[in-house]
């Protein structure tokens, strides 16, 4: 890691006054699990970082009836296991639940996550497909104007993403495939089925340019609330990732087959029993 | 058996530290004014270096020196060598380049070193590096085996032409020719086995301090066997002479075959700790692990097989080219040859085999032993083919081999090896008896009813351990002798030290060989204390690989166990006024047999140190070392069980039952020999399925995290059922086979097996991803 | 260089620390505890894991300065006593949850936490799923899951509810 100087914010004011005052060297950090990594590989040299997991304020769930707010320096661990989260919208807490492992979700936050925008972050596929609001220290953004390209944001310069707002969805649930080797998402998808049967598909990991929401799938599943509705779609092999972990064409495939199973898991008819295989011969002498 | 004797699953004594945070490992260690090295690697696979600047480098912070290639050569300091000589079938000796431990000239592989920076702190170090200017010129590279022999490939070495390392062939091509002439049936494979990168979970490291008032160095360095690291460094690398180098491998954290080389950072350590008047520590980052451990396997083999329309199996071919990398690591060509070839006849009577191999350089990381070494490509090559044969034949893989089998012994192969005992049918019949196997097509049919491929494969597996027979693998080319040594010295008041030559790098020696004692003497084990890993303590040692610590290494402390007991019940006739005939020792007493007079171990060992009451002429103390040399190599051998369900919509493969049932000898602590067998299976598993080292064309290791080599996780892998069955090795005074590598040895073909088996299309290479599952789906 | 001040493992101690210093870095140079490793450069493998104000966390992913005014528990610390273990020390030891001992002090630091979230619920299924951050290389995790789990069952006080499908 190259030199860097750090500083801890009491507040979001103070955070961003020290940042804008770095000329463009200064970085937020909140739970630094991505950030952290690229500067111990020399990838990212902040000359200063700023800390927001101390400033007051800037960590909470609440729910007010259908309206859910979730605040910028919550942990995914936190959301994970949030009682009012599970009850109102499952499928959300389930997704946090996937994100990295234990001590990541220990001290990563939704925050980070949607203001860094890396290709396999799972929130996005949540916020896209809820069509969630994105909240900042200067204005609230809807997550399709806010989610732009590969690690592109709406985010101005200094600008902290201080939480997100969304309505729950009648049901949601969220479906991971694994890169086998970072373990982060090949294909991750959230389905949401909302009000008045708008259902919104969101798909991370596998998107050339980040989560995308799947027009096409929500239209379909909009009409019938079935996972057979997808059976004659499929994305632009030319739009995903191809990489030594999976060519554009398999995450292609992965896409629809990820999709199915998180419209089934969200309630959609249709589809397989989805359950594990059975151990032979009980159990080992 | 006492209950802390030979079979009791006795709990480690070694684990206390370890999981309170006191083990010892390398890093761990600090001297003081201890200063720290960064290497400056090669960004490219092949060029030649047309000026090195280390101007800036010397101006930074905390930089106390950077040194480079020509200022090592002038010190005198040796090239690497590979210590084991392969001739090729004419007779010519293996084409061995030249590896300085820091180029001068040339850059062979992305990752290798060309300069060092040693510095007061490791992130000054790491940026006085990165400020080392190199100048190269570029040069095409190759990183494919096949590709390298191929006409205008990038030439790597001048001794090398076409980078053909050698060319070696075993067995009899007249007698194999005539078997395929007669053959009822041919099977034919073309067979990959990918490169795969050790990854012990502590990385590489090396402390060297040079005292100049005794002219004496200390390394201490993660080592599987610091004797030879003393030796070769002294001999062959002229870093110190032997008497004034000390080795010390304190607590290594796994091994796996990549900590038993020499490295150009260990030589560099001592040298530059010289040179600059500072201890020098270094330690390796996990993506230098990837760029500079030794990696393994990558063969690519094409192997046909001959059955008569008996199905009996009578000839085999095998043709190899084997990647060596950029240069010949220490044991680098004995692992493609005599730990590869000398296998394929497999646990069956195969009487006609010949096999060529060709080995090879390319523009990568060296390539040596790692945990099964040439046995688990070789158990591939033949546990494919017998399946595939099966298939092929319209019988069932399991009667086909049991058809096979070889039935009595000892059992000269065609390929040097004699195996002298087994029972390949007790271990076949354990692992379906624990597989259930009869009930599978059940199970079959209940997945197909939820939309998974469900499938099962088998290998049986047969290895050769105890390595090795000294005067053998002299003649075969050995540069050194593969005995070991043991020291039991008992103390004057009973307890005991035993000095072994092997090291344990998890293998649980310090419990294992305190066990020999207790059965011995009946003491418990916490009266024992192991001692490894230190050539100031340890009279000599080979060190541990190729499963040898029992076999070899517990067997001289068998030997030296004979004398010492011997020795003290002289003592005690002495003392009883019996016969020495009449004395037992049982229970930590030493007592005349049929009597109640008997004397405490404590005291039989007091009396040896006092000398006041010891027959006339016998020396005083309780102490002796013996050398034991095994008269041949141990055949473990078993019987691999492996079922899966792959989801047919992504490729994904899940392990639904592992059975291994093994034959290993006698066991001594089933506890520690059922957790090696665990962890063998978990690294041919992720053969199998996770880990493929990928290089692109220009040279570029691009798995070189693991964001991107994919290590097995708990989630990928399943409980495994693992059991024995016990033929006693004749070789050894314990019966002893070895443990430590045939999980990953046994386990490689029977997941592709059931894979195959699963998806009903045999055309598919390690590892099986699930995309490359998918595209195999797809395309059957 | 930033003064840093902590708890760890209950005695509170300060340094004089390059704010690039990792708390991993600090633990090991600064405070001599040296059970706490590194394994990789990409925040995978666990070696690192201790508990930061009570929660298992990567301390190679942590900046010693941002852990300044918290309360940190390494391996070193988990022990009740010089001469006691902590249940889950004591269950790796007693499963053979461990070979080489790298990996270990990150196993257990994780496992503890593992246990204190699921309790006696934890099944095969949960420990797999929440030891994805932690890698071991020597045991294939066998014997680590049945710690792990041998600890949570204790925790309800019987060996009901066996979750272990073989040996």
């Amino acid at each position: 890691m190259y030199q860097t100087e750090y500083k801890r914010a009491g507040s979001l004011n103070e955070a961003a006054q020290l940042v804008a005052a770095s000329g463009g060297e200064g970085k937020y950090v909140s739970g630094g699990m991505t950030l952290i990594p690229t500067m111990k590989q020399r990838l990212a040299s902040p000359s200063l970082l700023v800390d927001l997991r101390h400033v007051e304020g800037h960590k909470g769930i609440s729910v007010s009836g259908k309206t859910v707010t979730i605040k910028g320096g919550t942990t995914h661990a936190e959301i994970a296991a949030s009682e009012e989260l599970k009850s109102v919208v499952p499928g959300f807490a389930g997704l946090a639940q996937l994100i990295g492992d234990p001590a990541v979700r220990h001290m990563g936050t939704i925050g980070g996550s949607v203001a860094n925008f890396d290709p396999a972050a799972d929130y996005p596929a949540a916020l896209l497909a809820m069509e969630a609001t994105i909240l900042t220290d200067k204005r609230e953004v809807a997550a399709s104007d806010f989610f732009l390209g590969l690690f592109e944001t709406a985010l101005d310069e200094n600008e902290i993403v201080t939480g997100v707002r969304f309505e729950a969805p009648e049901s949601s649930a969220y479906e991971k495939f694994r890169n086998p080797a970072s373990r982060y998402a090949m294909c991750g998808v959230f389905v949401a089925k909302r009000g008045e049967g708008r259902v919104g598909v969101g798909v991370t990991g596998a998107g050339a340019s980040g989560a995308f929401r799947w027009t096409e799938a929500e239209n379909a599943l909009s009409g019938r609330f079935d996972v057979s509705a997808l059976d004659g779609l499929a994305v632009d092999e030319g739009e995903m990732i191809s990489d030594l972990h999976g060519s554009a064409a398999y995450r292609a495939n992965l896409v629809k087959v990820v999709a199915k199973r998180a419209a089934r898991k969200a309630g959609a008819s249709g589809g397989p029993e989805v359950s594990g295989p059975k151990t032979p011969g009980g159990d080992a002498p | 058996m006492g209950v802390e004797g030979i079979g009791a699953s006795v709990l480690r004594k070694e684990d206390r530290r370890f999981i309170t945070g006191r083990g010892r490992y390398v890093d761990d260690m600090t001297v003081p004014g201890m200063k720290y090295a960064a290497f400056v690697r090669s960004p490219h696979a092949h060029a030649r270096i047309k000026g090195i600047d280390v101007a800036a480098a010397k101006a930074m912070p905390g930089v106390i020196d950077v040194l480079e290639g020509s200022q090592l050569k002038a010190d005198g300091i040796g090239n690497l060598i590979c210590g084991w000589a392969v001739n090729s079938k004419d007779g010519s000796p293996m084409k061995m380049g030249a590896w300085p431990a820091l180029a001068f000239e040339t850059v062979r592989h992305v990752g290798q070193a060309v300069a060092v920076v040693v510095a007061d702190t490791k992130a000054q170090a790491r940026d006085a590096a990165e400020a080392v200017e190199i100048d190269y010129e570029v040069l095409p590279a190759v990183v494919e085996g096949p590709a390298a022999l191929q006409d205008g490939a990038p030439q790597l070495h001048p001794e090398a032409p076409g980078n053909l390392v050698f060319d070696w062939e075993i067995g009899d091509a007249k007698a194999t020719e005539e078997a395929f002439g007669r053959a009822a049936h041919v099977t034919k494979l073309d067979i990959v086995n990918n490169r795969l990168v050790p990854n012990p979970m502590e990385p590489r490291a090396a402390l060297g301090v040079y005292d100049p008032a005794e002219e004496h160095y200390t390394v201490w360095t993660t080592s599987q066997n610091p004797h030879v690291a003393r030796l070769v460094m002294s001999a062959f690398y002229n870093v110190a002479p032997e008497h004034k180098l000390r080795v010390i491998a304190p607590d290594v954290g796994g091994g796996f075959g990549s900590k038993i080389y020499i490295y150009p950072e260990e030589i560099v350590c001592l040298w530059a700790s010289r040179k600059t008047g500072v201890p020098v520590k270094w330690t390796s980052d996990r993506t230098e692990a990837f760029l500079t451990d030794a990696h393994g396997r990558d063969h690519t083999t094409h192997v046909e097989a001959a059955f008569d329309a008996d199905n009996k199996i009578i000839g085999m071919k095998v043709d190899t080219v084997a990647n060596l990398g950029a240069y010949m690591s220490l044991f680098s060509s004995a692992t493609p040859t005599y730990l590869y070839a000398t296998l394929l006849s497999g646990q069956y009577d195969i009487p006609a085999i010949y096999a060529n191999v060709k080995a090879v350089y390319t523009n990568t990381v060296p390539v040596d032993a790692y945990r099964g070494a040439g046995r688990p490509e070789a158990t591939y090559v033949v546990e494919r083919t017998m399946e595939t044969a099966a298939r092929e034949l319209g019988v069932s893989p399991a009667e086909l081999r049991r058809k096979n089998f070889i039935r009595s012994f000892p059992h000269q192969t065609p390929v040097i090896m004699c195996y002298d005992a087994g029972d390949f049918e007790a271990s076949l019949d354990a692992g379906m008896k624990a597989a259930d196997v009869s009930g599978f097509e059940g199970r079959r049919a209940e997945a197909k009813s939820r939309g998974k491929l469900r499938g099962l494969g088998m290998s049986c597996y047969i290895e050769a351990c105890g390595i090795a027979p000294s005067k053998a693998v002299g003649s075969l080319g050995a540069g050194v002798g593969l005995w070991e040594s043991a020291e039991v010295r008992v103390n004057p008041v009973g307890t005991i030290e035993i000095l072994t030559g092997s090291h344990s790098h998890g293998q649980g020696h310090e419990t294992t060989f305190a066990q020999l004692v207790s059965e011995r003497f009946g003491l418990p084990v916490e009266n024992v204390q192991v001692i490894h890993g230190d050539t100031d303590k340890v009279q000599f040692g080979m060190g541990t690989y190729g499963s040898r610590s029992g076999a070899v290494g517990m067997s001289a402390i068998v030997k030296a166990l004979d004398k010492v007991e011997a020795k003290a019940k002289k003592i005690a006739a002495h003392l009883l006024e019996a016969a020495e005939g009449d004395i037992v020792i049982e229970n930590g007493e030493v007592k005349v047999a049929g009597t109640d007079r008997k004397l405490g171990w404590h005291e039989v060992a007091l009396n040896a140190y006092t000398g006041h009451k010891l027959p006339d002429g016998m020396e005083p103390g309780l102490k002796e070392g013996a050398f034991y040399d095994p008269q041949n190599f141990t055949f473990p051998a078993g019987c691999y069980i492996c079922e899966v369900e792959v989801d047919p919509d992504t490729g994904k493969t899940e392990i639904v039952q592992f059975v291994a049932a093994d034959d290993f000898g006698r066991v001594i602590n089933p506890l520690i020999v059922h957790g090696q067998v665990h962890g063998g299976l978990a690294q041919g598993i992720g053969q199998a399925l996770l880990e493929g080292t990928r290089y692109d064309e220009s040279g570029q290791l691009i798995t070189a995290s693991y964001m991107d080599y994919a290590m097995p996780r708990a989630w990928d892998l399943p409980m495994f059922k693992v059991s024995t069955t016990e033929t006693l090795s004749p070789s050894n005074p314990l019966g002893m086979k070895g443990c430590g590598e045939a999980g990953a040895i046994g386990s490689p073909p029977a997941v592709i097996n059931a894979i195959t088996d699963a998806i009903g299309n045999n055309d598919l290479t390690m590892p099986a991803t699930p995309e490359k599952v998918w595209r195999a789906i797809h395309a059957a | 260089m930033t003064d840093v001040s902590m708890t760890v493992n209950g005695r509170q101690v300060t340094g004089s620390v390059e704010d690039r210093t990792l708390l991993v870095q600090f633990l090991r140079d600064n405070l001599g505890l040296t059970g706490t490793h590194v394994g990789c450069d990409t925040s995978q493998c666990g070696a690192c894991v201790v508990h930061l104000d009570g929660q298992a966390v990567k301390s190679c992913t942590l900046l010693a300065v941002q852990a300044s005014g918290s309360s940190v528990t390494t391996i070193e610390g988990l022990a009740p006593s010089a001469t006691e273990l902590h249940p889950m020390q004591a269950a790796f030891r007693e499963n053979h949850g461990l070979q080489c001992g790298y990996c270990t002090p990150g196993m257990i630091m994780t496992a503890v936490d593992m246990v204190a979230r699921h309790g006696a619920e934890l099944d095969e299924k949960t420990v797999r799923d929440e030891l994805d951050g932690n890698i071991c290389r020597c045991t294939g995790y066998h014997n680590i899951v049945k710690a792990i789990l041998s600890v949570a069952q204790s925790m309800q006080g019987s060996g009901e509810g066996q979750r272990i499908a073989a040996e």
